[in-house]
């Protein structure tokens, strides 16, 4: 039996992608390794309902003998016999990151940080925060793949 | 009758109004676009979540979260999500409508998004706590506070449930003025089509799995329920920008179409009113001439 699986995030639907035609590509896939709560979580056709929730950090796909890696932010994990869909508020393909821009983005967002301590706004230093984890996450992924 | 001087100035000022119109119209028209795709993009996000959480309500236990069920008051709070700005058709107007026939029970207090929806409830002599600005297009992080706010209330107990009043966007030329409830988490109904339809509700309940939560079903929920409640006033906000500016693009072309048959209108009238003059002209010269042979 496959497993489905559905990455969603505000912006937009990241896999199943999309084709040239516009439709969807198949979402079955062979297993999904996801960054949970309590470290890494594998999960294969059958797997018990889990709901759970999602890091930051690398989440990889087996798909025949392709392995897909994207990096993802935090958010859900619903698992059940044949589903695993996966709501989070960041997931980009490894291939798009684009390692220049998300360093700049980190340096800009721990300068931002820096400035913000003094101020104490819990809001933003938790949005701020937020980011730094996400650009760590992409950079994570992108660096781990070129070393290989 | 008008002289062909009033005419002329009349056709003037009407020119002018359609040269207004019509540049408000293509402004609208560029902001709608951006809006419209903002909005369907996030829109199965928030379908998703609200479908799974929906689901997870029915096998989670009494009191997991908070959320889960009304609260200990009897008042209600609504969110009211309207436009800044007017000139965009009756789409105000038909939202407020909805909310003094839709008469909710008991005593209702409101906070709204968008100076429209603070005049007409003031107009209404309606309770207002509060008032959130939001720029356009809205951000995340401005919403967030808004999300706070209506959690921290419901928190307190003091009211049942909080419902969201906005537009939805179906397509360029219909959007529905709609009431959803947020909290307690319930279904909802975005862009038109229900996430949650009841055929599958009713199959689904039947099979629903035994969840196991990790680490516990009462963290997960911490952690998701607040995204939630953020991520859906998010969505509802971005349909009504979608809303405000398809109905503001069409309003305007509207005028602009108005503006533009009263346009030929005036000008058949001065035509025919510089031709009788000419020909009046041209009978007084003949006669004058004819007189004098």
């Amino acid at each position: 039996m496959p497993l489905k699986l559905e990455i969603v995030t505000p912006e937009a639907r990241v896999f199943p992608a999309k084709d040239a035609e516009g439709r969807l590509e198949s979402g079955s896939v062979d297993s999904v390794v996801l960054p949970g709560v309590d470290g890494e979580l594998g999960v294969l056709p059958s797997h018990a309902p889990l709901v759970t929730t999602l890091q930051c950090g690398e989440l990889r796909i087996a798909q025949g003998s392709k392995v897909i890696e994207l990096a993802v932010g935090e958010g859900l994990v619903e698992v059940t016999g044949s589903y695993v869909r996966i709501l989070t508020d960041m997931a980009v393909h490894s291939d798009s990151i684009d390692e220049k821009a998300v360093e700049e983005a980190l340096e800009r967002a721990k300068h931002v940080l820096e400035s913000l301590k003094h101020g104490e706004q819990q809001e933003e230093v938790a949005a701020v925060m937020a980011s730094i984890q996400r650009s760590t996450a992409q950079l994570h992924v992108k660096r781990k793949r070129r070393t290989v | 009758m008008p002289s062909t001087r009033d005419i002329r100035r009349r056709i003037k000022s009407v020119k002018n109004t359609a040269q207004i119109t019509k540049a408000m119209q293509l402004v609208a028209a560029a902001k709608m676009k951006k809006a419209q795709d903002q909005a369907a993009n996030g829109r199965h996000y928030a379908e998703m979540m609200n479908k799974i959480l929906v689901a997870l309500k029915e096998s989670a236990e009494e009191g997991v979260h908070p959320y889960f069920s009304e609260g200990k008051g009897d008042k209600t709070l609504v969110l009211v999500i309207a436009t800044d700005k007017g000139l965009c058709g009756a789409l105000n107007t038909n939202l407020l409508k909805k909310l003094v026939n839709d008469s909710i029970e008991g005593e209702v207090e409101y906070v709204t998004i968008g100076r429209k929806a603070s005049q007409g409830l003031a107009r209404l002599r309606k309770t207002l706590i509060a008032d959130f600005p939001i720029k356009d297009p809205a951000k995340f992080v401005e919403v967030r506070s808004v999300g706070k706010f209506l959690q921290d209330k419901f928190l307190t107990g003091e009211y049942k449930s909080v419902l969201v009043a906005f537009n939805n966007f179906i397509n360029t030329v219909t959007q529905v003025p709609s009431v959803e409830q947020i909290l307690p988490v319930n279904p909802v109904t975005l862009g038109g089509k229900r996430g949650f339809d009841e055929s599958s509700k009713e199959s689904k309940a039947e099979d629903l799995p035994q969840y196991t939560f990790e680490p516990a079903a009462s963290v997960v929920f911490e952690t998701i329920l607040p995204q939630y409640v953020n991520g859906t006033i998010y969505q509802m906000i971005l349909e009504a920008r979608a809303s405000e500016h398809s109905s503001r693009m069409v309003a305007m072309k509207n005028a602009t179409d108005n503006a533009k048959q009263m346009l030929k209108d005036l000008s058949l009238e001065y035509n025919k009113l510089r031709q009788a003059a000419i020909t009046n002209e041209l009978l007084e010269i003949t006669t004058a001439k004819m007189a004098l042979e």
